[in-house]
């Protein structure tokens, strides 16, 4: 088969669109249910700006074909918090300068929210050894490790 | 970058999976976790009419941990293996090992089968299966066979999968509980491609004098090698810091790798030699004696 029926959940609504068997969960997340939070870096898995979270596991979607997240739940960053009503993490990185052009931060926001999920009050350890495979080409990162500690109830 | 066009498969069961191996086997590769397929794919540098996809196959994920004997099903995930209290206790140069694989998020998806499949010569799994007595279980329409970790390994990102074979699982002997284990790598950020590494197994007898040395190396050859006149000089000998640099020497000596853009022969050669120092001292720390 070359096309595929995709039926999956993002951030609990149903999504089904027939989409060729080649999308990936990326682009079927950002053209086909229109969420264009989940952003689209390197496109081979070394960057972690695509990073959302599949059945609750933080994984790299543009590794992945939609069709592969058939029946799965799938969660983007527009499932922590609103521009109106930021969760504590996004809080935290606004409060902590953990971004400045924003375009590696969802997938930041996904692998912390995942970790503090798991571990509310994560190691520094802990805190880098989950945000390892992310890159940001702005921050340096220690504004974003501090963001981090900060929303693990661990900051200065 | 988008993967070139294919026709996609995804077989419930083993049976169906070998079916369509059996139909499509030159014309079709397998999608396991995806963390090494899907970048080649996305850059073209492969391009398989067929994709099947291996992931609804539910009785390929397992890990049976017996006394001595352990079999790991090929679709386990490498974060299922890492985080399984029975093989932590068991088999802990495993959880440390995996450490080194990629990151969580790559560990979440990727695969114990997928990653021996694959065979990148960076890879470290296979250089813990080559020491650690493993058998891989192949399956095909025309039956089944098992190989060692050396008969599979057949070269750069080649094994001896053919192409109607699927991987079914990987078994191999948990060490005895005094041996000591190390695993050491050198990369440019944690996560990234082994530029080097060593995979490391001793057991001692009462006056702690090496009893068994093995050594894997990883990023340094076509697969996972092993340099048998350095395992040999540990055997018979205490492991102080003078022989194991000795034994570093040695492996210096033997190894032959390729250089390319990430590092030089003789970079990963010499780091080579001092990793595998490091490890065995490690190894030997983590020794008990034997009884």
């Amino acid at each position: 088969m070359t096309h595929a029926l995709v039926r999956t959940h993002i951030n609990g609504t149903e999504v089904a669109r027939t989409v060729e068997v080649r999308r990936t969960l990326v682009d079927f997340i950002r053209e086909d249910a229109g969420l264009t939070g989940t952003h689209v870096g390197c496109e081979h898995g070394v960057c972690g700006a695509c990073t959302v979270l599949l059945d609750g596991q933080p994984v790299r979607s543009c590794l992945l074909f939609a069709v592969q997240a058939d029946g799965s739940q799938v969660t983007t960053v527009e499932a922590l918090g609103t521009p109106e009503t930021l969760s504590p993490l996004q809080q935290a990185f606004v409060e902590h300068h953990g971004l400045q052009c924003g375009f590696c931060t969802p997938g930041f926001l996904m692998s912390a929210h995942a970790l503090l999920r798991d571990d509310a009050h994560a190691s520094d350890e802990a805190i880098r050894d989950a945000l390892g495979g992310h890159l940001c080409r702005c921050t340096g990162y220690q504004s974003i490790l501090e963001a981090v500690r900060a929303a693990a109830g661990r900051g200065t | 970058m988008k993967p070139a066009p294919f026709s996609y498969l995804a077989p419930r069961s083993r049976e169906e999976a070998i079916d369509a191996l059996r139909r499509h086997g030159p014309e079709a590769k397998i999608l396991a976790g995806g963390q090494s397929l899907v970048p080649l794919l996305a850059m073209r540098l492969a391009r398989p009419a067929i994709i099947l996809d291996v992931n609804r196959i539910a009785d390929l994920a397992f890990i049976a941990a017996g006394s001595r004997k352990i079999a790991i099903g090929a679709m386990t995930r490498q974060r299922t293996v890492e985080a399984d209290a029975t093989l932590g206790a068991r088999v802990p140069l495993l959880r440390e090992t995996l450490r080194w694989v990629g990151h969580p998020q790559i560990r979440t998806r990727g695969t114990i089968g997928g990653s021996m499949a694959h065979a990148d010569p960076s890879a470290e799994l296979p250089a813990v299966a080559a020491i650690l007595d493993s058998s891989f279980t192949l399956q095909s329409a025309r039956g089944l066979r098992t190989l060692t970790a050396a008969e599979f390994f057949t070269g750069y990102l080649t094994t001896a999968l053919a192409p109607d074979e699927l991987l079914t699982e990987v078994r191999f002997a948990a060490p005895p509980a005094n041996a000591g284990w190390a695993f050491h790598e050198v990369a440019r950020r944690h996560g990234d491609f082994a530029l080097a590494g060593v995979a490391a197994l001793v057991r001692m007898d009462g006056d702690r004098r090496c009893t068994d040395a093995r050594l894997a190396f990883v990023g340094v050859g076509p697969g996972p090698v092993r340099v048998p006149d350095a395992e040999q000089h540990l055997v018979g000998r205490a492991i102080t810091q003078a022989v194991a640099d000795e034994m570093a020497r040695i492996v210096q000596g033997a190894l032959d790798p390729d250089g390319d853009i990430h590092a030089s022969a003789a970079y990963r050669r010499h780091v080579a030699g001092v990793l595998a120092a490091r490890a065995v001292l490690e190894a030997a720390g983590r020794t008990r004696v034997q009884a």
